[in-house]
C-alpha cells in the first residue's frame, strides 16, 4: 500500500492506533518539554507500546476455535426467561443481510447480567416514596425495579401468547412475535402492574441497543460485530489524524480489553 | 453531638468550578480556607477505562448518586411535584471537580445585552414589550466592568477560539489564549452555509485545549485528541479544562487550602445576621462536624446552593403568590428547540470522532441582536453546528417515519448512522414570577431533610423563539449542500425525562435592590455579609449560551470581594 492511501485509509488491525499513540507522544512531548501530562496517559501508551498486539482481530474467530466464553452463563434470569429474552430481542434488532442481530450478539445475556446489578435493582435511584400517580412530563414514579418490571413484562408477553394465539412465546412465527410486541409498544392493550406494557418495551428496546452495541465487556456486542456494523472504531485512543479529513475512514475496532494488553 | 474543629477563616462548600476557583484565588492571596466536598476524590488517571459508553453515558457513573438525594418537579402549583427518580433533563454533578470533570467544554461569554436586559430592552421596545409575570431584571453589573474577569477566567482555562472579534458578542480585551479547534467538514459546511446567508459564523470557544498550552499558574496540560467521549465523561489527557486539572492543584501547591472529600454540608450556621460555619457529615462515617469560620462560601451548584440558604434559614424564602422574598426566586433553564438535520446520501462523515466544545456558532439571532419589534418573544439563541463524538447506543438516527425497532429501523439507523449532521438551537430562558425553587414538602433526603421542589413550565416566549430559530436553523441547513433536511418547531411542556442541558439557574439571584436579589454583585448576601453564594444562581435569566464562561468570570470577581471583605472585616463590598 502506498503511503499515502495508508494515511487515509489507515486503519489495519490495531498498528495505526498504536502508531497514533506514538504520534500523540511525539507531538505533546516535543511541545511540552519535559512536562509530565495525564498521568493516565503515559501509562496507557508505555502498556501498548512494549506489548505489542498478538492476535489479528478484524477477522473475527471462528466458532470452533474459540476459547470458551465463560461470562455465556445467567447471573439473574432462569432458562425460559433468556430464551423469551433472546427471541423478543432478536424482533427488536434481527440478523439480516447486514450483520448479526441480537442474539448472535449476546445481547440476551447483557440484559440479564445487566439485571443482576446495580441498574437492575435501581441502585443510584431515588427509590424512596410515597409512590404517586404521575403526568408524563414526571418521568417513571412505579414502586419496583427494573429487574422486577422486566420479570413481568415477559410473563405479560407469555400470557398474551397463550390468550392470542395459544402458543408458547418459541412456537409463534416471527410476524406473530412483532404483532405481538407492537401491540406491547402501543401500550394500549396490556398493562403490567398497573403500568401500560410500552414501558416494559421501552426498557427492553433501550437494553437490546445497549446490548448490541455497548463495550464487549459486559456481555454484548459479540466480538465488536454490533460495532463493525456501525462501522463504529470503538475505543481509539485519537482522531487527531482524521478529524479533518473529507473522506470516511474505516477502522477496525478496539475495545476496552485492549488497555489490559499486559495482563493477557 | 457534632464535633467541633478549630475556626479557619474561610469554608468553602462544593469543589467543582466555583469552589476551585475561590479556593485558588484565596490561597494564593494568602488566606487559609478548608474546601468540603460531599463526594470522592477524583483524579486523571481513574478514567484509564473511560471509553465506555454505557457506564459513564448511560448508568452516569460521575453523576450525582439519586438514592441519597434528588430534586422533586411539577410544571405548574396546580401538580403534585414528584421526585426525579433517574437522572434525565439535567445531570447534577458530585465529586472532587463537580460538573466540570464531565461537561462539554463549551465556552461562551454572555452578551452585553444580558447584564443590562431590562434597561435595554425598555429604552428599545419601551415598558409594554415585557409581558405580564416576566421578571427581567438587571444584573447590577455590566459586560464592560465583568471583561477583565472574563479575560482573567479563560486564560486559567486556555479557552480556545478564533483571532479577532466577532461583531455579534462583547468587546475583548484580547484574543483568546489558545487558537481555534481543528474544523470537520460539516463544521466548514455550516460556516459557508451562513457565511452565505449573511450571518457571523465562528468557531465555539473551547475548553478542550485546541493546542498544548501553560497557563497564568503554570499549569501545562496536552492538547485534545478529538476522542469523542467528552461530554458524561472525564478526560483521561487532562485536555479538557476541568478544576482537578487547573485550579485545584494550584490552590493545593500554596499549602493554604485543605480539600476534605466525603463531607456533605447540613446547614450554614448562623445567628443574628452572621455565619457562623457550616456543620457536615462524614458520608462514609456518619460522623458529624461543626467547622466554624469567619466566611462561608457556597459554592455547591446553583440548585444545591439555594436548598442549602432554605435548609438553613437564611434569607427570605421567595413566595410567588406575593412575588416577595428572594431565595427561590428567577428560577429558569434553557430552552433547546428547532434544530435542523442536513441528510447526506452521497457521502458519510467521520462523526464517531469530535469532542465537547467543537464547533462553529452564529449569534446573529441571540440576545437584542435582532429587532424584536415585530416579534412575539424577547432575546434568543446561540444557534450551532457541534462535531461531539456520536456514541453507537445513544445515536441511532432515521429519517421521519421509520419505526422504532425491528429490521427497517436496523437498516436505516446504520445507514444514517454517519450522514446526519444536526444544527443546534441554544435558547435563552427568561424569568417568570410563576417559577421557582422551594422545598417539597413530602419528599427527603437518606438524612430526612427536604428535597428542593421546582416548579418550571415552558411558555409561549418560549414556544415562539423556537419556531422563530427553526426558520432560521432549515435556512442554513438548505445551504450546506445535503440531499434533503427537516427541520423540528415545536415545544411542547418541560419534560423532566429526555436529557436538555445542566444548565439551571437563578433561585439566589444577584443584583443592587436586596428586594429583588439575594446578594450584590459580589454574590455576597444581603441578609448575612459574610456569606458569599457563587453559581448560576446568581443568574436573573439564562442567555441564549451555556453558562460556565459567564460564571467564571463572576467567580473571579467573587474572589476579589472576598479578599476585600477579609481585609475589611466587615460591611458589604461595593
Ligand atoms: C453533561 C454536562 C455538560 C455540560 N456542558 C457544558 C458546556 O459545554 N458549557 C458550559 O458552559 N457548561 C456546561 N455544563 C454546565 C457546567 O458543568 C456547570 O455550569 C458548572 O460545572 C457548574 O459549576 P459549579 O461549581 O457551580 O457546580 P458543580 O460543578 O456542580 O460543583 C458543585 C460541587 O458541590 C458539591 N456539593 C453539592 N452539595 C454539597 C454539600 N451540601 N456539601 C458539600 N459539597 C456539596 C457537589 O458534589 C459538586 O462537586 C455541563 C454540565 C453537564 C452535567
Ligand atoms: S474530546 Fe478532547 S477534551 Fe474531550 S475527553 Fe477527549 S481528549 Fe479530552
Amino acid at each position: 500500500m502506498a503511503e499515502e492511501e495508508k494515511d487515509q485509509q489507515p486503519k489495519q488491525p490495531n498498528g495505526p492506533q498504536d502508531e497514533s499513540r506514538r504520534k500523540f507522544l511525539k507531538v505533546s512531548g516535543a511541545a511540552l518539554g519535559g512536562v509530565v501530562v495525564g498521568g493516565v496517559v503515559g501509562g496507557l501508551i508505555g502498556r501498548n507500546m512494549n506489548q505489542p498486539k498478538q492476535t489479528q482481530p478484524g477477522t473475527p474467530a471462528k466458532p470452533g476455535q474459540q476459547t470458551k466464553d465463560f461470562n455465556q452463563a445467567l447471573m439473574y434470569m432462569n432458562a425460559e426467561q433468556f430464551t423469551l429474552t433472546e427471541a423478543l430481542a432478536e424482533r427488536i434488532f434481527p440478523e439480516d443481510e447486514l450483520g448479526p442481530g441480537a442474539k448472535a450478539l449476546g445481547v440476551a445475556f447483557f440484559i440479564d447480567h445487566q439485571l443482576a446489578g446495580q441498574w437492575g435493582t435501581n441502585g443510584r435511584d431515588y427509590m424512596m416514596g410515597p409512590f404517586q400517580k404521575a403526568e408524563a412530563t414526571q418521568g417513571y414514579q412505579a414502586i419496583f425495579k427494573r429487574h422486577e418490571l422486566f420479570s413481568t413484562g415477559l410473563q405479560a408477553v407469555k400470557n398474551y401468547a397463550q390468550q392470542k394465539y395459544q402458543k408458547g412465546v418459541p412456537d409463534l412465527t416471527p410476524e406473530q412475535l412483532d404483532e405481538l410486541l407492537t401491540v406491547f409498544e402501543k401500550g394500549q392493550e396490556v398493562q403490567i402492574n398497573g403500568l401500560p406494557s410500552s414501558v416494559f418495551f421501552n426498557l427492553l428496546r433501550s437494553s437490546t441497543l445497549e446490548g448490541a452495541y455497548s463495550d464487549p465487556l459486559y456481555g454484548g456486542n459479540k466480538d465488536m460485530q454490533g460495532w463493525r456494523m456501525k462501522k463504529y472504531p470503538g475505543n481509539q485512543m485519537t482522531y487527531m489524524d482524521i478529524i479533518e479529513k473529507e473522506e470516511f475512514v474505516t477502522y477496525e475496532p478496539a475495545s476496552l480489553s485492549d488497555h489490559m494488553t499486559q495482563h493477557g | 453531638m457534632a464535633t467541633k474543629l478549630p475556626k479557619v477563616p474561610v469554608v468553602i462548600v462544593g469543589m467543582g468550578w466555583m469552589g476551585g476557583i475561590i479556593a485558588a484565588e484565596l490561597a494564593k492571596a494568602g488566606i487559609k480556607t478548608v474546601g468540603l466536598e460531599r463526594g470522592k476524590r477524583r483524579k486523571t488517571e481513574d478514567y484509564f477505562m473511560v471509553h465506555d459508553e454505557l457506564r459513564y453515558a448511560l448508568r452516569y457513573d460521575l453523576m450525582q448518586d439519586l438514592s441519597r438525594e434528588s430534586i422533586t418537579f411539577r410544571n405548574t402549583s396546580k401538580m403534585t411535584a414528584l421526585p426525579m427518580r433517574t437522572h434525565g433533563s439535567f445531570l447534577l454533578g458530585e465529586g472532587v471537580g463537580g460538573s466540570g470533570v464531565h461537561w462539554n467544554g463549551q465556552n461562551y461569554r454572555f452578551l452585553p445585552y444580558d447584564f443590562q436586559i431590562r434597561t435595554k430592552t425598555i429604552e428599545r421596545y419601551g415598558a409594554k414589550k415585557i409581558p405580564d409575570g416576566m421578571q427581567l431584571q438587571d444584573w447590577g453589573i455590566t459586560y464592560d466592568e465583568l471583561e477583565p474577569y472574563f479575560d482573567k477566567y479563560e486564560k486559567m482555562a486556555g479557552i480556545s477560539g478564533d483571532k479577532g472579534q466577532n461583531p455579534m458578542v462583547g468587546k475583548r480585551s484580547a484574543d483568546f489564549p489558545v487558537g481555534p479547534m481543528k474544523k470537520t467538514p460539516g463544521i466548514k459546511l455550516f460556516e459557508e452555509a451562513a457565511k452565505k446567508l449573511g450571518y457571523h459564523p465562528y468557531m465555539v470557544p473551547s475548553a478542550n485545549l485546541a493546542d498544548n498550552y501553560t497557563n497564568p499558574d503554570g499549569i501545562s496540560r496536552a492538547a485534545c485528541q478529538y476522542c469523542g467521549f467528552c461530554e458524561r465523561f472525564g478526560c483521561e489527557y487532562g485536555a479538557k479544562s476541568d478544576p482537578v486539572v487547573t485550579v485545584l492543584p494550584v490552590a493545593e501547591k500554596t499549602g493554604n487550602f485543605e480539600l476534605r472529600d466525603l463531607s456533605n454540608v447540613m446547614e450554614v450556621l448562623h445567628t443574628g445576621g452572621r455565619a457562623t460555619g457550616v456543620r457536615y457529615i462524614n458520608t462514609l462515617t456518619g460522623e458529624e462536624f461543626e467547622q466554624p469560620a469567619d466566611v462561608v462560601v457556597l459554592t455547591s451548584y446553583a440548585l444545591h446552593n439555594v436548598r442549602l440558604l432554605l435548609l438553613s434559614k437564611l434569607g427570605k424564602p421567595y413566595d410567588p403568590s406575593t412575588g416577595t422574598g428572594v431565595i427561590g426566586r428567577n428560577y429558569a433553564y434553557q430552552v433547546n428547540g428547532g434544530g435542523a438535520q442536513a441528510i447526506y446520501e452521497d457521502r458519510e462523515f467521520n462523526l464517531f470522532a469530535g469532542a465537547g466544545a467543537l464547533g462553529s456558532c452564529i449569534d446573529d439571532f441571540n440576545g437584542d441582536n435582532f429587532d424584536h419589534s415585530n416579534l412575539p418573544f424577547l432575546h434568543g439563541a446561540n444557534i450551532r453546528y457541534t462535531q461531539a463524538g456520536f456514541r453507537p447506543i445513544q445515536t441511532n438516527p432515521t429519517p421521519a417515519g421509520t419505526p422504532k425497532w425491528g429490521k427497517e429501523f436496523k437498516k436505516q439507523s446504520l445507514h444514517y448512522y454517519n450522514r446526519i449532521l444536526t444544527i443546534g438551537v441554544q435558547g435563552s430562558s427568561l424569568p417568570w414570577r410563576h417559577h421557582y425553587l422551594d422545598l417539597d414538602p413530602t419528599y427527603k433526603d437518606v438524612y430526612g431533610r427536604p428535597l428542593l421542589r421546582i416548579t418550571y413550565d415552558f411558555e409561549d416566549q418560549d414556544r415562539e423563539m423556537i419556531k422563530f430559530m427553526a426558520t432560521k436553523t432549515i435556512a442554513i441547513a438548505n445551504e450546506m449542500k445535503a440531499t434533503k433536511t427537516q427541520a423540528s418547531n415545536t415545544i411542547s411542556n418541560y419534560d423532566i425525562v429526555p436529557y436538555q442541558s445542566t444548565h439551571n439557574t437563578g433561585g439566589a439571584v444577584m443584583g443592587t435592590d436586596p428586594g429583588n436579589s439575594a446578594t450584590n454583585t459580589h454574590m455576597q448576601m444581603w441578609d448575612a455579609e459574610n456569606v458569599f453564594v457563587i453559581g448560576a444562581n446568581a443568574f436573573t435569566h439564562n442567555s441564549g449560551y451555556n453558562p460556565t464562561g459567564t460564571l467564571g468570570a463572576l467567580a473571579y470577581r467573587a474572589a476579589e470581594g472576598i479578599t476585600k471583605y477579609m481585609q475589611q472585616g466587615k460591611g458589604m463590598i461595593g
